[in-house]
């Protein structure tokens, strides 16, 4: 094996009274390719921010080159060598391509004045480097997500970079903007750069990794060669309770009724003559990859794009959905993609994030609020979805991801909806959590009657809980299938079958 | 290509309107082209030219001042009281420097509030905007002084040329301060656009934790751009003494929200990030055309303001509509995006 380049022995950190690590340990090789995964809230993020300075530890130390340092700040790790891509990229929004590229660079070459001729020639440089066009003069806010990204590692490898630490790099990217990705790992692990690649989708660990560590509640659980694991050895490192779902039949669906159907529904560039029926006590599962149209659909299916033609049913009755108000009098609930900038009121408490959906019911008739009943109504969704919290009146950023996704989920619940939309409802939640919603989605189509539509490009997600599951492939529905008759490899090859 | 950037960009379409707009007054009054009038509206640029690239800075950077107007005001009353006081009579320039220096320190309290406390910046600088009123009418005692000291006044006349319109009969001249705006947005300009610390300040306005990680220093930034335009705010004090030969304590009267409108009209994003010195520049062109030449269109000056209000709101209504109906809109097509890749394919 070769050398050691960084380890991290022992290193504690507390947040207030919350022990965010405790002595966890990792070691990174060189040209290795180092998968660090974990559910949220793990402490991975922690370590990141210590291993790039941002953070000072508690305790313990790291090593880089055989160097001990008891603690690094920020321009010191970048001298060494650490570079981190950061889940949310960490780029400037208002400016260009090229001056994204170069700009850290120059500042960490001291300079005080800018060459506008040579930060393009870095840019280009940076992007030839890894085998990427992208117009250099393109403000970055109007560019692709997987764009972003890319530009987030041109500017990464300008330095004489020995690690780069990336986080999620793959959250928001289509299978062949991955394996585009990819690619460039491999290169750079070839110029002998080691990567440590933090995820918590299992394939692409298994693809990518040479080595991975689990970390379980700011704990190092285990590290050991990617090879000769099996998922659910890796579920059961990350979670520390085997689970195993079984496929979700409809077994109490009213076939005969229709709750809500779709005519021809198209929208201006985004998908063409979309036709789906769904039947009380059904979930029916929409997947495609990213750019698919997918979300497009949930969007224009809850008001927030405006169809350009076709027709949408509801028991039957032919209804207009212009505006989210019109879905909501319609009893249609949605839970957003994003539910950080969609779904949630982040400065505000939990009390007041589960009550505002259903802020009109709650009125008197002199038009306040009561306040009474919408605490008890809160506190049955948070008994009957298990919601962890502290306090009601606590932040609603006081919670982990799942939790707030099941406030959201709660939210729309009591608006008593008769169709409930989801949109990637368990992007980055915990396998637990994401166990917990799977059930209570069940619950509702079966216990409920509700028909339920889940968009996701999480694969098993799809397959264990939708009775029915249409493929979306550049805005057009292009198979339906029942997930009984698939697995995941098969429902795998159908999304991506025909496509670049 | 180049046709497109071109229309893409704000400063364009200001520009166009400033055109239009003067040819429209030219065309009904015959007056807008005349020598006398074009030196009139350029000398009144001056003032809020300079302020409005100070400014400028302030808002790329996300934050916002509204104290500068009192600042200017404060320097100016400070300098000139000292200069009475004392009964200096060398060169002039030392009251500029004192004013730039006060002024500077007066936008450094802003910045060192703004950076340490982390309180949003308008609610900081409305807090010391009363400061600086209260400190001229408390600690100065002054309201107006209408004899100023030796050297300022020989500075009064100090005019780079004059001219006569012919037409009108009308003489107007060129105040030398006129200098001191061309200098102000040449430095301004040069520190955006060429040094680090310019687009250190683009970084932070575009997303303060992304310029944190790529080491810039954020505090110092956000020191530096209130602590410019405080001095910036200072000289412009002291030069609207020398244009008008007088200290009034209403000269800068509702001058931080003229300005402010006349940066975001000139195109910069009022949540930072983005515009131009030259952009400013043409907003403040634009906003004084509106005020000064309104009345040569029969318009009576009273409607001069409500004139400026439409526009602004006119002007921030294209730009937030472009950006709603965007949101409501699939921008790139996934149905043709898709059809080339599969063509590409086969």
């Amino acid at each position: 094996m070769s050398e050691i380049l960084l380890e991290a022995k022992e290193i504690s950190k507390h947040f207030g009274g919350v022990k965010a690590l405790d002595k966890v340990n990792l070691t990174i090789h060189k040209g290795e390719i180092h998968c660090l995964v974990g559910e949220n809230g793990c402490g991975k993020s922690t370590l990141i921010k210590i291993i790039s300075g941002f953070y000072k530890p508690d305790g313990g130390s790291i090593y880089f080159d055989s160097q001990e340092y008891p603690s690094l700040d920020i321009n010191q790790s970048i001298q060494m060598g650490i570079q981190v891509i950061y889940q949310d990229m960490s780029i400037f929004p208002n400016l260009t391509v090229a001056e994204n590229i170069a700009m850290n660079y120059e500042l960490y070459n001291k300079r005080k004045l800018v060459n506008w001729k040579n930060v393009r020639k870095i840019a280009r440089q940076a992007l030839d480097h890894i085998g990427i066009n992208i117009p250099l003069d393109e403000t970055v806010g109007t560019l692709s997500i997987a764009d972003k990204q890319l530009i987030a590692i041109a500017r990464s490898i300008l330095y004489n970079s020995k690690l780069i630490i990336m986080d999620e790099p793959t959250s928001a990217l289509t299978r062949k903007e991955v394996d585009k990705l990819f690619r460039v790992i491999r290169q750079l692990q070839e110029e002998g750069i080691s990567i440590l690649f933090v995820s918590h989708k299992l394939d692409e660990v298994f693809e990518i990794a040479d080595q991975f560590t689990v970390f379980r509640n700011g704990k190092t659980i285990i590290s050991k060669p990617a090879q000769n694991v099996t998922n659910e050895q890796f579920i059961y490192y990350m979670t520390g309770r085997t689970i195993e779902e079984e496929y979700f039949t409809a077994k109490n669906a009213d076939f005969n009724k229709s709750l809500f159907r779709v005519e021809n529904l198209c929208l201006k560039n985004g998908f063409e003559n979309i036709n789906f029926d769904i039947h009380p006590g059904e979930i029916l599962g929409i997947t495609g990859l990213l750019g698919s149209g997918r979300t497009e659909l949930a969007k224009t299916l809850f008001g927030l794009y405006t169809a350009s033609s076709g027709k949408i049913y509801i028991e039957d009755k032919e209804v207009q959905i212009r505006t989210p108000m019109d879905a909501l009098k319609l009893k249609v609930g949605y839970v957003p993609e994003d539910r950080l900038t969609e779904g949630l009121f982040l400065t505000q408490s939990i009390e007041n994030n589960m009550i505002i959906s259903n802020i009109d019911r709650l009125k008197r008739k002199n038009k306040t609020v009561d306040y009474k009943k919408g605490i008890e109504d809160s506190k049955y969704w948070i008994k009957s979805l298990g919601i962890k919290l502290h306090e009601l009146k606590d932040g609603i950023q006081t919670l982990s991801g799942g939790n707030q996704q099941k406030v959201v989920l709660g939210k729309w619940l009591e608006t008593r909806p008769k169709v409930l939309i989801l949109n990637g409802p368990t992007v980055g939640v915990d396998i637990g959590a994401k166990y917990d919603i799977h059930n209570y989605l069940r619950k509702l189509a079966e216990e409920k009657d509700m028909a339920i539509l889940l968009i996701s490009d999480d694969i098993s997600e799809i397959l264990m809980n939708c009775n029915r599951i249409l493929i979306i492939k550049s805005g057009h529905i292009t198979g339906e299938y029942k997930n009984t008759d698939l697995d995941s490899s098969k429902l795998q090859a159908l999304i991506t079958e025909g496509v670049g | 290509m180049k046709i497109q950037r071109l229309l893409k960009r704000n400063e364009f379409y200001v520009a166009l309107i400033i055109i239009i707009l003067s040819l429209i007054i030219q065309a009904i009054s015959g007056q807008f082209f005349t020598a006398n009038n074009l030196v009139d509206l350029t000398r009144s640029l001056i003032v809020p030219g300079m302020m409005a690239s100070g400014l400028f800075m302030v808002i790329v950077s996300g934050n916002i001042d509204v104290s500068f107007p009192y600042t200017a005001m404060l320097c100016m009353f400070a300098v000139t009281k000292l200069f009475q006081v004392t009964g200096y009579q060398g060169p002039v320039i030392l009251g500029f420097l004192l004013a730039a220096v006060i002024g500077a320190f007066l936008g450094m309290i802003n910045g060192v509030l703004a950076a340490w406390l982390k309180l949003p910046t308008l609610i900081i600088t409305l807090g010391t905007c009363t400061i600086y009123l209260g400190f001229t009418q408390g600690v100065l005692k002054s309201s107006v002084i209408s004899v100023l000291p030796e050297p300022m006044k020989n500075m009064v006349s100090a005019n780079l040329f004059s001219v006569r319109s012919a037409a009108t009969n009308l003489g107007s001249s060129m105040h030398v301060s006129i200098l001191f705006l061309i200098v102000t947005l040449l430095i301004v300009g040069f520190i955006m656009k060429y040094t680090m610390l310019g687009r250190g300040i683009y970084a932070v306005g575009g997303d303060p934790v992304a310029a944190e990680r790529a080491g810039f220093n954020v505090a110092a930034i956000r020191v530096f751009v209130f602590t410019a335009c405080g001095m910036i705010g200072g000289i412009t004090g002291l030069t609207q003494v020398t244009l008008s030969g007088m200290c009034q304590i209403n000269f800068f009267d509702g001058y931080e929200m003229t300005i402010i409108a006349a940066v975001v009209l000139g195109g910069a994003n009022i949540a930072g990030g983005s515009g131009s010195v030259f952009g400013t520049f043409l907003g403040v062109v634009l906003m004084k055309i509106i005020s000064n030449n309104l009345i040569l269109l029969g318009i009576p000056t009273e409607w001069s303001k409500l004139m400026t209000g439409i526009l602004i709101i006119l002007g921030v209504c294209v730009s937030a509509y472009k950006a709603v109906s965007a949101e409501r809109k699939v921008t790139s097509n996934i149905l043709k995006d898709a059809a080339g890749e599969e063509a590409a394919h086969e």
